[in-house]
């Protein structure tokens, strides 16, 4: 049973970190901002989810979990703000030059 | 499983630094913002991956990380768009 929890967690975690890398070098990458954009959310919202869904398990007890889920929402939710206003400063900038 | 969860926070965390080039070269604050908002969230991936390796109290940090990284964005986003700030970065010719 352990091994099939380690295995969900090696597995989400290096996922994770597989979107983190996308995401990473997308944002080095991409010619314009607004695909820059694209790229970051990818690595926000999915790297870090995948990290967190795969520590779950891993989770000592409830609130520790919750805690972990806690943050995932936050960072979905601020990640969302966050690129509505970074989108529009892009725009701007597009337009200004 | 610790030292495994040590590993890809050390991968995560040099993916993060590999990010802040853009931070450098950016062309515009839209490329900025974004930097550090990866910035934010790669700080707080690390430190959950260190949290629940063992050290627990990292875990708040990381949720602690995640809101403030969330208001520098923001703010840095909001007032980037402003015509003062473009005015005060000489570039408010437009």
């Amino acid at each position: 049973m352990s091994l099939l929890i380690d295995a969900w967690t090696v597995l989400a975690v290096f996922s994770g970190v597989f979107f983190f890398l996308a995401g990473t070098v997308g944002l080095l990458r991409f010619p314009d901002a607004l695909t820059r954009l694209h790229a970051l959310t990818k690595a926000d919202n999915l790297g870090l989810g995948l990290i967190v869904f795969g520590l779950l398990p891993q989770a000592v007890d409830v609130w520790m979990a919750l805690k972990l889920i806690v943050i995932w929402l936050l960072v979905l939710i601020a990640g969302a703000v966050v690129s509505q206003r970074v989108a529009r400063v892009a725009r701007a900038q597009e337009s200004g030059q | 499983m610790a030292d495994l969860l040590l590993w890809a926070a050390v991968i995560v965390l040099a993916l993060t630094a590999a990010g802040l080039l853009r931070l450098l070269r950016g062309p515009g604050a839209a490329d900025r913002i974004m930097a550090g908002q990866l910035f934010g969230t790669g700080g707080a991936a690390v430190l959950l991956l260190l949290g629940a390796g063992g050290a627990y109290a990292a875990i708040d940090v990381a949720l602690t990380l995640a809101l403030l990284s969330a208001f520098v964005s923001l703010t840095f986003a909001v007032y980037a768009g402003r015509a003062g700030t473009r005015q005060a970065l000489g570039r408010g010719e437009e």
